[in-house]
């Protein structure tokens, strides 16, 4: 404790500059936090708009032009603004507590990449008020759409992608430079948590594939502003290039949003199943693999764009290898559990969802991958189905179950466990209600990014609505048990779950403003 | 009670009632192709299920036995090099077993040789083009839902969404290529039950094929996002037997000729506000309104158009050369003179429009000709 004594008297700043001018992890890791949250009730908005809207078939509430806006945004803030920033929050406050370092190895630059966003998003909501409205091409901006025909709001559009990539790219650095640098003295690679590996490969993603982003948006600019022929086969150009430009970025990019929530789980189900993870190293090694995977196989989300056989089946073959190292996630997993002795706390509850509900989205993922049953599948509900099977009650509860999990520790307060139960069987019940009906419709044969639909859709879509306004609502019972803690929770132990290994369970509760500011001493085990 | 009880059996006697049962599962098809596609889905939905029951079979028996209130102990083994061998490998022979039929299917869908009829398929924003070749046989197909229907104010038929103008007519049992293509932005065109879904790539032409099995109709719908009315350019592919074929090919290269025709008679005041009122309905109403208000900025009203109002010869080069730059379609190489003459009469005469204009089919073909 006296280590740490001598530290406290370096306490934050007051006022609101304390935020704005932070170079603190935790500080930093906070503002990514609430920012994310804040980001998901604005795109949780507009998925209650395109929900609403289709509750039943006619045009009710918005016009189509609107309703694609929706979708967009929608898209667009979950996955830049809600999920990307919720993870890079985790690895700020967790990364430096979990390697025994002291802060992020590039702290100006961390508050930097944190406050690049803000502007970044308030520019993209900002064209929600534009003359010819906000962009409306979907989050996959597929050319001549997003050029010839786009509306002028594009141009923004292009900037906050922009601005938001150079964010993610700063944040990514960080994560590798500290991940490299500042371990505690005796820590090797093959010592570190799965969270902090998981993060590390994901950082790497994130420098391979963001300036990918950032060029196919650039090309976009050109196309639209500077008499460029990229996309355009009047010109010279192919629509189907930016196809493959985007993709290459986007496929990644699935990874960017899912490998940080394996690392969360691999630390969530070793603490309450009271038992070490099994086969570390094969995980790491899957996680690997994955994101190697990653790279080869971007065109299966093109499969009905007129490749050649040859380049269908290469796309196909790849995809399905990416089954192999997930289920060997899963696999070990599960394997942890094994012969256990579990307690069920909601951290814990949400983790198990994400390995059943994740595994279900990656069934999916894998029909998806058959090529000539793909042609069946492309661009339907089955397919939104798939990827918010994998990304909400994937990645959304990962970020759910790592809050929960890490809290005590954070916040020096336990949640209200009975909360925290009722928030994980509403949300459980909303999630699956939402999207499992979304196979069927999909399956039947409803497209997806449509305002109005044929009648045979209506049962499963009025379900379906039903579901996510539920799923909607018991997020405002997520925040009201965050709000509840930090005002009022019990005081938390130093070490609150029984499990919990690692060294950031090691420092006090909460963790002080600076925490190993002299490295700790490993014990080896 | 008494009044569901009517809507019960009102449901079970009307006929043309809505398709209430609800829908699971992909359509089977009616080709050999589709038919193999739903063997595959099938197929590898079983294996998927299997998985599940297995993966999570184990896991629920964990959650169950192992759990520290039934006062389990906590094994501490932590790894294994033999079940990591196992559980890469076993997934990896299951996926080859997979894999084998899929490149076999995917094989025979890439097969679009030897075909009996071809026919070009043009994606337009938002309806789609036929064009039988060598036929000399070409027509657009729009969505026939009335507006009505789409704004709550009367009730939705069956097809609603689903029902177009003028179908796509192909004989069963020949195989018929497609080629498809776009005017302006990526669409998709996609019939379920002939498990065909292609992108139609403005500048490229891609191709698939068919042979159906038995006559019907069978429905789609674009499947790739191309702007507002996405939701609202569906397809209808009828199938019928070749004799039909043969009669409906002849009765449309007939009407083909009726239409040259028609451009050269004189058209009356009347029947060219007729026309046109058709016209806009189909092709203007989309983006410039019902009511000619338009939807500022992106798309101007017409009532109280400086165009509209002013000179006939500048009304008619937007309309025929369209506005490219601005979204507005080229509608020369759509609509026939004809079409376009009543569609300008129309807008010049129509709403607060009060030009008393007539466009002849004879002045658009003279300006079309020019160009």
């Amino acid at each position: 404790m006296s280590a740490y004594a001598e530290t406290l008297h370096h306490g934050p700043a007051k006022g609101i500059s304390r935020w704005i001018l932070t170079t603190n992890h935790k500080d930093i890791g906070t503002l990514y936090l609430v920012f994310s949250l804040i980001m998901l009730f604005i795109g949780g908005t507009m998925a209650f708009v395109i929900r609403a809207e289709l509750f039943q078939p006619g045009l009710q509430l918005v016009m189509p032009e609107f309703f694609n806006q929706m979708t967009t945004m929608h898209g667009l803030i979950m996955i830049f603004g809600a999920v990307m920033p919720a993870f890079v929050g985790l690895a700020n406050w967790q990364v430096p507590l979990m390697i025994g370092a002291p802060d992020m190895a590039l702290p100006r630059l961390n508050n930097f990449s944190f406050w690049i966003l803000p502007f970044a998003f308030a520019m993209l909501l900002s064209t929600l008020f534009m003359p010819g409205g906000a962009p409306d091409f979907g989050w996959t901006f597929y050319a001549p759409l997003s050029t010839t025909y786009a509306p002028p709001s594009v141009t923004f559009f292009v900037f906050a992608i922009h601005m938001m990539g150079i964010s993610s790219i700063l944040g990514a650095i960080n994560v590798i430079v500290t991940i490299f640098n500042m371990r505690a003295p005796g820590m090797k690679m093959m010592d570190l948590p799965l969270f902090v590996w998981s993060w590390l490969i994901t950082a790497f993603l994130l420098i391979a594939v963001m300036p990918v982003l950032a060029a196919v948006v650039t090309m976009v600019l050109m196309d639209v502003h500077f008499g460029t022929s990229f996309f355009s086969a009047a010109g010279g150009g192919d629509p189907v290039l930016f196809q493959h430009v985007f993709w290459f970025f986007a496929h990644p990019e699935v990874y960017i949003m899912v490998l940080p929530a394996f690392g969360v789980i691999s630390e969530i189900i070793p603490t309450f199943a009271r038992k070490p993870l099994f086969g570390y190293r094969a995980m790491v090694l899957a996680t690997v693999a994955i994101a190697f995977l990653s790279f080869i196989v971007w065109a299966h989300h093109m499969f009905t764009v007129g490749m050649p056989l040859t380049g269908e089946l290469f796309f196909m073959y790849t995809t399905m290898l990416i089954a192999v190292p997930t289920g060997v996630k899963v696999f070990n997993w599960i394997s942890t559990m094994f012969r256990g002795a579990m307690t069920f706390e909601t951290p814990m509850l949400f983790a198990i969802a994400f390995i059943v509900l994740f595994t279900i989205g990656g069934l999916s993922g894998l029909m998806l991958a058959i090529a000539p049953a793909d042609f069946q599948y492309h661009d339907t509900y089955f397919v939104v189905a798939h990827f918010h099977y994998v990304l909400v009650p994937g990645s959304v509860f990962g970020i759910i179950a790592a809050v929960y999990y890490w809290l005590p520790k954070w916040s020096g307060k336990m949640y209200d466990e009975k909360l925290g139960q009722w928030h994980f069987w509403l949300s459980f019940i909303g999630v699956n209600l939402t999207f499992f009906p979304m196979h069927f419709v999909g399956l039947a044969g409803m497209p997806r990014r449509i305002p109005d639909y044929a009648l045979q859709f209506a049962d499963f879509n009025m379900l379906t609505s039903i579901g996510a306004f539920l799923f909607g609502t018991t997020q405002l019972l997520f925040v009201y048990i965050l709000i509840k803690t930090v005002r009022s929770g019990k005081a938390a132990d130093q070490l609150p779950w029984e499990g919990a290994r690692g060294l950031e369970w090691s420092v006090p509760t909460p963790a002080p403003y600076h925490t190993f500011t002299t490295p700790p001493e490993l014990n080896k085990e | 009670m008494c009044r569901r009880l009517h809507l019960f059996c009102l449901a079970l006697f009307l006929p043309p009632a809505p398709l209430w049962a609800l829908e699971f599962n992909m359509p089977v098809g009616v080709t050999d192709t589709s038919q193999s596609v739903f063997n595959l889905h099938m197929t590898i939905f079983y294996i998927c299920l299997a998985i599940a029951v297995v993966v999570f079979g184990v896991m629920l028996w964990s959650i169950y036995h192992h759990r520290k209130s039934k006062g389990h102990e906590a094994a501490q083994f932590h790894g294994n090099i033999l079940v990591e061998v196992i559980w890469t490998t076993i997934p990896f022979l299951i996926l080859v077993a997979i894999a084998i039929p899929s490149t076999i299917t995917l094989g025979d869908l890439y097969d679009a040789s030897e075909s009996d009829i071809d026919i070009q398929v043009t994606g337009h924003q938002w309806k789609w083009h036929y064009k039988y070749i060598g036929e000399d046989v070409d027509f657009f197909s729009v969505l026939a839902t009335p507006r009505e229907e789409i704004e709550n104010r009367k009730k939705k038929n069956p097809n609603y969404l689903l029902e177009v103008d003028n179908p796509v007519v192909v004989p069963v049992h020949k195989k018929i290529r497609f080629l498809f293509t776009s005017n302006d932005v990526i669409h998709a065109w996609w019939v379920p039950d002939l498990a065909i879904k292609k992108d139609a790539i403005p500048g490229f032409i891609n191709e698939s094929w068919t042979r159906i099995k038995e006559p019907g109709l069978y429905r789609g719908q674009c499947a790739e996002l191309c702007g507002k009315h996405h939701a609202f350019m569906p397809i209808e592919v009828k199938a019928v037997t070749e004799e039909e074929y043969g009669a409906w090919l002849s009765e449309q290269k007939a009407a083909q000729k009726a239409a040259v025709a028609a451009a050269e008679k004189d058209w009356s005041m009347d029947e060219l506000m007729n026309t046109g009122a058709t016209v806009y309905e189909k092709n203007c109403a989309a983006c410039h309104q019902a009511d000619g208000s338009g939807m500022p900025p992106t798309f101007p009203p017409l009532d109280g158009s400086a165009i509209v109002q002013g000179e006939k010869l500048e009304h008619m080069k937007v309309v025929v050369n369209g506005r490219v730059d601005k979204g507005m379609p080229a509608f020369g190489k759509q609509l026939s003179a004809v079409d376009i003459a009543a569609v300008i009469t129309f807008e010049r005469n129509s709403w607060g429009n009060k030009t008393d204009d007539m466009v002849t089919p004879a002045e658009v073909q003279d300006l079309m000709d020019k160009q």
